[in-house]
């Protein structure tokens, strides 16, 4: 009846066993710590914008690539460790996962896509918006 | 006595003999198909705000322009709010899973404290909302809008934003709001701006220190201010009423789509948030009458807390794309 009564059936090793928590308690602690830094980092970038990634990478500037792999980064710990998807099994983690991002990257590219070509047709072909 | 357990019928079924696929129990595997399916749902909404993003790249506005309001305070601080904002969240959802964790040991008043405090959290979080939500919609400098849907906001010398009623002649005029009082056939009518356009007009002819600022974005990734002739040339051919915060219809910071897409995605989320609220004080209620000490598993605290950090997840995409990209 008490499927999760166990000793420790959490997983306490992060950053791919480079960072072990003694407890699921300081885990936690020590998640949000990390979480709270990557936070900080994208707020101060935020804010001051520094000028050298302000440069072109693959269609977008170089700061917004960062903020959307912090984004990501962010996003796979709080599903990892806060949503205990570490300690899942890997078939449910795969069920999840693996449908959510083919999906997901599916349809950003096609509307992004999309997006871009009618710019185009806005910004070089004969429509006029501005009057 | 068992049947005071509380067991759902398809657990019944498939479940029960000892079996569990994916040593997961059925509400929580079910739990995590609704949470893939809403990730979905926001998707779709996100993808298609990129979708519009994309097509008016030029003319959309700088999150920094908009967001720049912390309460009680005044003046220009972008980024501070919504970092406030993703931080409580952040906070919440670690109060949950130590209510989880708490619930393994079956600590019964460290999951009600823990409850209690994610409770306060949501609550922090929607009255920050509801902040965020009432600045925008009040908004700050006013512009002018366009024949063609576009935005002209006001600048002076050194580029800062000059508002609406530091320039504008007021005139008197005839042209009062139509209320019920008034009238026998009363047809509602929305709330009269503060000024006419020809006022605003009429201070900016007298006002050679007011600049136009466009909604297009420049090489260097601010918004291009106009020459003064320019700026005068742009505001008598294409200007056309007065616009002062958001509606559906016309906001004061770019195109329609900006607060549409503002109030669409914040308010899904908030609607979330609000949900999960909900059911953070039912299950807060449940453990204080020990409803799980009974069942003998803390096990529901851990399928909402599932939820609740779910909305906290999906809110840092929305800072992502709303405030930071």
């Amino acid at each position: 009846m008490e499927p999760h009564a166990q000793a420790e059936p959490h997983k306490l090793a992060i950053f791919r066993g480079y960072l072990k928590f003694k407890s699921n308690k300081q885990k936690i602690w020590g998640v949000l710590i990390f979480l709270a830094i990557v936070t900080a980092i994208e707020v101060l970038l935020g804010i001051y914008k520094p000028a050298i990634l302000d440069v072109e990478v693959m269609g977008m500037k170089l700061l917004n690539w960062i903020f959307i792999i912090l984004t990501i980064v962010k996003a796979y710990y709080i599903t990892w460790d806060f949503m205990h998807m570490r300690d899942e099994t890997a078939s449910l983690r795969r069920m999840v996962v693996w449908t959510a991002v083919f999906l997901i990257s599916y349809i950003i590219f096609i509307l992004l896509q999309e997006g871009g070509y009618v710019e185009s047709v806005f910004s070089k072909g004969f429509v006029k918006t501005d009057f | 006595m068992d049947s005071t357990v509380v067991n759902t019928s398809a657990e019944n079924k498939r479940w029960g003999g000892g079996i569990e696929p994916l040593k997961a129990s059925y509400g929580k595997m079910m739990m995590w198909f609704f949470l893939t399916s809403d990730s979905l749902t926001f998707t779709g909404f996100l993808a298609a705000y990129g979708f519009s993003r994309f097509k008016f790249a030029d003319s959309w506005p700088i999150a920094d322009d908009v967001f720049t309001h912390v309460p009680f305070i005044h003046g220009n601080y972008p980024m501070i709010f919504v970092a406030f904002m993703t931080f409580i969240l952040i906070m919440s959802s670690v109060t949950m899973v130590l209510a989880v964790d708490a619930g393994h040991q079956m600590n019964k008043a460290k999951v009600s404290l823990y409850m209690f405090l994610t409770v306060l959290g949501g609550f922090v979080f929607l009255s920050s909302q509801a902040y965020e939500w009432s600045t925008f919609i009040k908004g700050g400098y006013g512009a002018v809008g366009t024949h063609g849907g576009n935005i002209i906001q006001f600048v002076d010398a050194k580029g800062e934003r000059v508002a609406l009623k530091d320039f504008a002649i007021a005139e008197s005029t005839e042209r009062t709001q139509h209320t019920r009082k008034d009238g026998l056939w009363f047809s509602g009518e929305k709330a009269l701006p503060s000024f006419t356009f020809e006022e605003v007009l009429a201070g900016f002819e007298a006002n050679p220190e007011v600049f136009v600022r466009t909604t297009y974005t420049a090489e260097d990734g601010h918004k291009t201010i106009l020459s003064r002739s320019e700026s005068l040339r742009e505001l008598r051919t294409k200007g056309k009423n007065v616009v002062e915060g958001a509606n559906l219809v016309q906001n004061e910071y770019g195109p329609t789509l900006f607060a549409n897409y503002f109030f669409f995605i914040t308010g899904f989320h908030g609607f979330h948030v609000s949900i999960g609220v909900l059911l953070n004080i039912i299950i807060f209620f449940n453990v204080l009458i020990g409803t799980y000490e009974r069942r003998g598993t803390y096990e529901m605290v851990e399928k909402v807390g599932l939820y609740w950090h779910f909305v906290d997840l999906v809110w840092v995409f929305v800072f992502t794309f709303f405030y930071l990209v």
